[in-house]
């Protein structure tokens, strides 16, 4: 099989799988227990904190292990929001559904949230979350890196716009209200969240959130070699926020339930393998199956041409159905995805590249090819001829130039 | 098709679709090649958008009041294809008035079943027939 799915899941490396095996079996103790075997555990899930949290450039106190990116994401958006009981949300057309469907349940409940549309390379500025911010915001959310069409948002930029909104805020309350508030209760009123998921972008871009300018950050395991099930929120100091979960203390209270040992070992150890010279290899790689798709006839590009995840491409393909076309691959043995509606279980097509404002047919044609650690040339080249034929033959089912 | 999709054997494998629907799918029957010759039909219905995933061009030749051709052209996923492919094989030798009464419900019968939410491609089957028949019925 050529595999050319990495953004929807990797498989786990071995060596991460090897580091998880003991604590299925030997090391199998519960780390909230005295004895010496859940000391083991317990020493083992503050090792894999301290790694996540090295990767970061953050303390470790402020890492919480989730059972995924979704669960992360959730605990993010919910938690702050419920945390301040009333306010406004900002976040993209383009998010994650983890992210979309979480804000669309707080508008259930209450709160206001605006949805910025891209550019049409699937963008979204600075400046557009600059003019959204409102006296009464809580919470901006917005990816690092997109799932689908792999383009990189502007984060730190965005920080500092949110930053620089925080401080003309709270001076101005302070103007207002010196005389009645104390100066602390104002600015922690005033205090605006920001949250990145970084599921897609993690072992690919700089991850420093000190640099990034960020109070949440969302990874997670199955994105990067590491298992299925676990994911980690970086919850910078001081910020408050609710947990979604209630149970035993686990996880600062913010998580609770007997942690998942194995898989959050799993998941440090992933972190521990990223290299950065693994990018550089599948943006070659990416840079040349965007040049030969780009050849075939009634052929284009989703997405930003440079602002984009190393092992990202997207394609829309004229008078070919994205389901149809992912079958046809999938019979000669080649696993890729689709936004066409066909294979969603909303039967909407993809909500990313409709937002990008180039017509639902563009959506229902599109391919997505993403890269991974095994991918090669010689797979791309075959790739690319198998994906010839079969656009050869739907054309002529569908009728496409005539 | 002139020559057969060359498909990995799946036997025993998990499935998506039907085996039927799969066959039609890969190697779709009647479909029209290039653009009709003058007189080679007589009637002619299009049904959906690209906008809304679907789109299915059908010709048919009527003689005497019989189906004795069919040939059409789909955008659209596998079911939306194999629908309209088993469709083709089901209406040739009906006459227009058996052929009017094809529902839905019979083309996901002839192809062995659909999963629930692949329904409305069949749908869109049988209405690119019935408007071709109409066609027909106004024009001669």
């Amino acid at each position: 099989m050529i595999y050319l799915d990495y953004a929807s899941t990797t498989p786990t490396d071995k060596r991460v799988l090897e580091k998880m095996l003991p604590y299925f079996e030997k090391e199998f103790a519960n780390p909230s227990a005295l004895y010496l075997s859940a000391r083991r555990a317990k020493q083992a899930i503050d090792d894999a904190r301290k790694a996540v949290a090295n990767f970061l450039h953050c303390k470790p106190d402020e890492i919480v292990f989730t059972s995924g990116g979704t669960e992360a994401d959730n605990l993010a958006i919910l938690g702050v929001a419920r945390q301040a009981k009333t306010g406004h949300i900002i976040t993209s057309q383009i998010e994650h559904p983890a992210v979309l469907n979480a804000c669309k349940q707080l508008e259930k409940e209450g709160f206001e949230v605006t949805y910025l549309p891209p550019d049409k390379n699937g963008i979204v500025s600075a400046n557009q979350v600059e003019k959204a911010l409102k006296p009464n915001t809580i919470l901006v959310s917005i990816m690092y890196a997109n799932n689908e069409i792999g383009t990189i948002q502007p984060i730190s930029e965005i920080a500092d716009v949110i930053c620089n909104f925080r401080k003309v805020i709270s001076r101005q309350s302070l103007v207002v209200s010196s005389d009645k508030y104390n100066k602390r209760q104002t600015t922690d009123y005033k205090r605006i969240i920001f949250h990145t998921d970084a599921c897609q972008a993690t072992g690919y871009l700089p991850m420093d959130v000190k640099k990034l300018g960020v109070d949440l950050l969302t990874l997670n395991g199955s994105k990067i070699y590491g298992p299925k099930g676990v994911g980690a929120l970086y919850i910078r100091e001081g910020t408050k926020i609710k947990p979604i979960v209630f149970g035993g203390g686990q996880e600062n209270g913010l998580r609770p339930g007997t942690e998942n040992v194995a898989v959050i070992v799993g998941l440090a150890e992933a972190i521990k393998l990223i290299s950065d010279s693994e990018g550089e290899r599948e943006k070659k790689l990416r840079d040349y199956l965007i040049q030969e798709l780009l050849k075939i006839d009634g052929v284009e590009l989703n997405g930003d041409k440079t602002k984009r995840l190393p092992n990202n491409i997207n394609v829309s393909i004229k008078g070919v159905e994205g389901e149809a076309l992912v079958l046809y691959l999938d019979r000669r043995g080649i696993a890729v995805a689709t936004g066409s509606a066909c294979s969603s279980k909303s039967l909407e097509p993809s909500h990313v590249i409709q937002a990008l404002g180039k017509g639902r047919e563009v959506a229902y044609s599109s391919l997505r090819i993403t890269l991974g650690r095994q991918t090669t040339r010689a797979e791309l080249d075959k790739f690319i001829k198998e994906v010839k034929i079969a656009i050869s033959k739907l054309r002529k089912i569908s009728g496409y130039n005539g | 098709m002139a020559k057969q999709y060359d498909v990995l054997d799946i036997s025993g494998a998990p499935r998506l679709y039907s085996q039927k629907v799969e066959d039609h799918f890969f190697n779709p029957r009647n479909v029209m090649q290039g653009k009709p010759k003058k007189g080679e039909f007589n009637a002619y219905g299009e049904v959906g958008s690209p906008a809304c995933g679907d789109v299915m061009k059908l010709w048919l030749k009527i003689e005497n009041g019989k189906i004795t051709s069919c040939k059409w052209k789909t955008f659209g996923c596998a079911s939306a294809i194999a629908a309209t492919s088993v469709l083709s094989e089901m209406v040739i030798g009906k006459t227009v008035d058996e052929a009017y009464k094809i529902t839905a419900q019979d083309i996901i019968r002839e192809l062995g079943g659909l999963p629930q939410r692949k329904i409305h491609c069949s749908v869109l089957g049988d209405q690119a027939l019935r408007a071709a028949i109409e066609n027909y019925r106004q024009t001669s």
